[in-house]
């Protein structure tokens, strides 16, 4: 297969005041990409979701260790890739919950990975614990979901 | 620029939160200290009016999930109202229509609180 082309970088530190300027980073580039509004809006959620998962789980609120985001593409796929170097936590013991049991018994969090697998067509991980950890945000540009459409 | 902000009205028994913003991890605090201190004037019945509020996260969303199972003891609710398409599709990725009464608008949520009297 074709290596994906890296189009855009961006580090921040690990804070949650830095996710509104991720969310500006994203969504510019999924709209330049070609993705609709309402696409990218759900691009930029699930890359919130996985840079919070790692401000609170990976690196346990420590404020100032860096996030890296990158942006690659080819004709249809997008791919974000949130990188970090902190604790890595088993995204395949993250079952997909039982959404009903999970809201009626009223459990907080865990609601993260579950709206990223449903936002975007594929998430992948790759885990080396304290040295790199990565999660793969992937979307593919379809004509229902371009801004080209109708 | 503020980019959340959390106000608070009192009437007719009711309370309403409205919200303005983006509601993410960052923000998601300044939501919990509104509804503790509600809680803690035992202020129960509660409407979170949505109209301004342009953007929620999974952080967002679980403060509505730290706080129902209390309200709901007390005889209280939360109800949402005048969401925007685009926030209300987050809330109905997750279930919460199942759970939370949604409004189209405020007046009708805080009409069902004075019904239940």
């Amino acid at each position: 297969m074709e290596r994906m082309a890296k189009t855009l970088t961006k580090t921040i530190q690990s804070r949650t005041d830095n996710l509104l300027e991720v969310r500006e980073f994203v969504m510019h580039a999924a709209r330049r990409f070609g993705f609709s509004e309402e696409e990218s809006s759900k691009i930029v959620l699930a890359v919130d979701e996985a840079c919070t998962n790692v401000i609170k789980h990976a690196y346990q609120n420590a404020p100032n260790r860096s996030i890296q985001i990158d942006i690659t593409h080819d004709r249809e796929t997008f791919q974000v890739s949130v990188i970090d170097e902190g604790k890595s936590f088993n995204p395949n013991s993250a079952k997909m919950p039982d959404l009903k049991q999970h809201l009626s018994t009223f459990r907080r969090g865990g609601l993260g990975v579950y709206l990223m697998r449903t936002l975007m067509d594929k998430v992948e991980y790759n885990y080396s614990p304290g040295k790199r950890n990565e999660v793969r945000l992937i979307k593919y540009l379809t004509p229902s979901n371009s801004a080209a459409r109708g | 620029m503020s980019e959340f902000k959390v106000h608070h009205r009192d009437g007719e028994g009711v309370s309403v939160i409205d919200l303005k913003g983006y509601l993410d991890a960052h923000t998601a605090p300044d939501l919990e200290n509104a509804f503790q201190k509600l809680i803690d004037e035992k202020k129960f019945n509660i409407v979170v009016n949505c109209k301004d509020l342009s953007y929620i996260s999974s952080a967002g969303l679980g403060v509505f999930m730290a706080y129902i199972e209390d309200v709901r003891k007390n005889q209280g609710d939360i109800k949402l109202t005048n969401m925007s398409a685009k926030v209300y599709n987050v809330f109905d990725l997750l279930g919460f229509p199942i759970l939370y009464e949604i409004y189209k608008d405020e007046q009708e949520a805080v009409g069902k609180f004075a019904a239940r009297k």
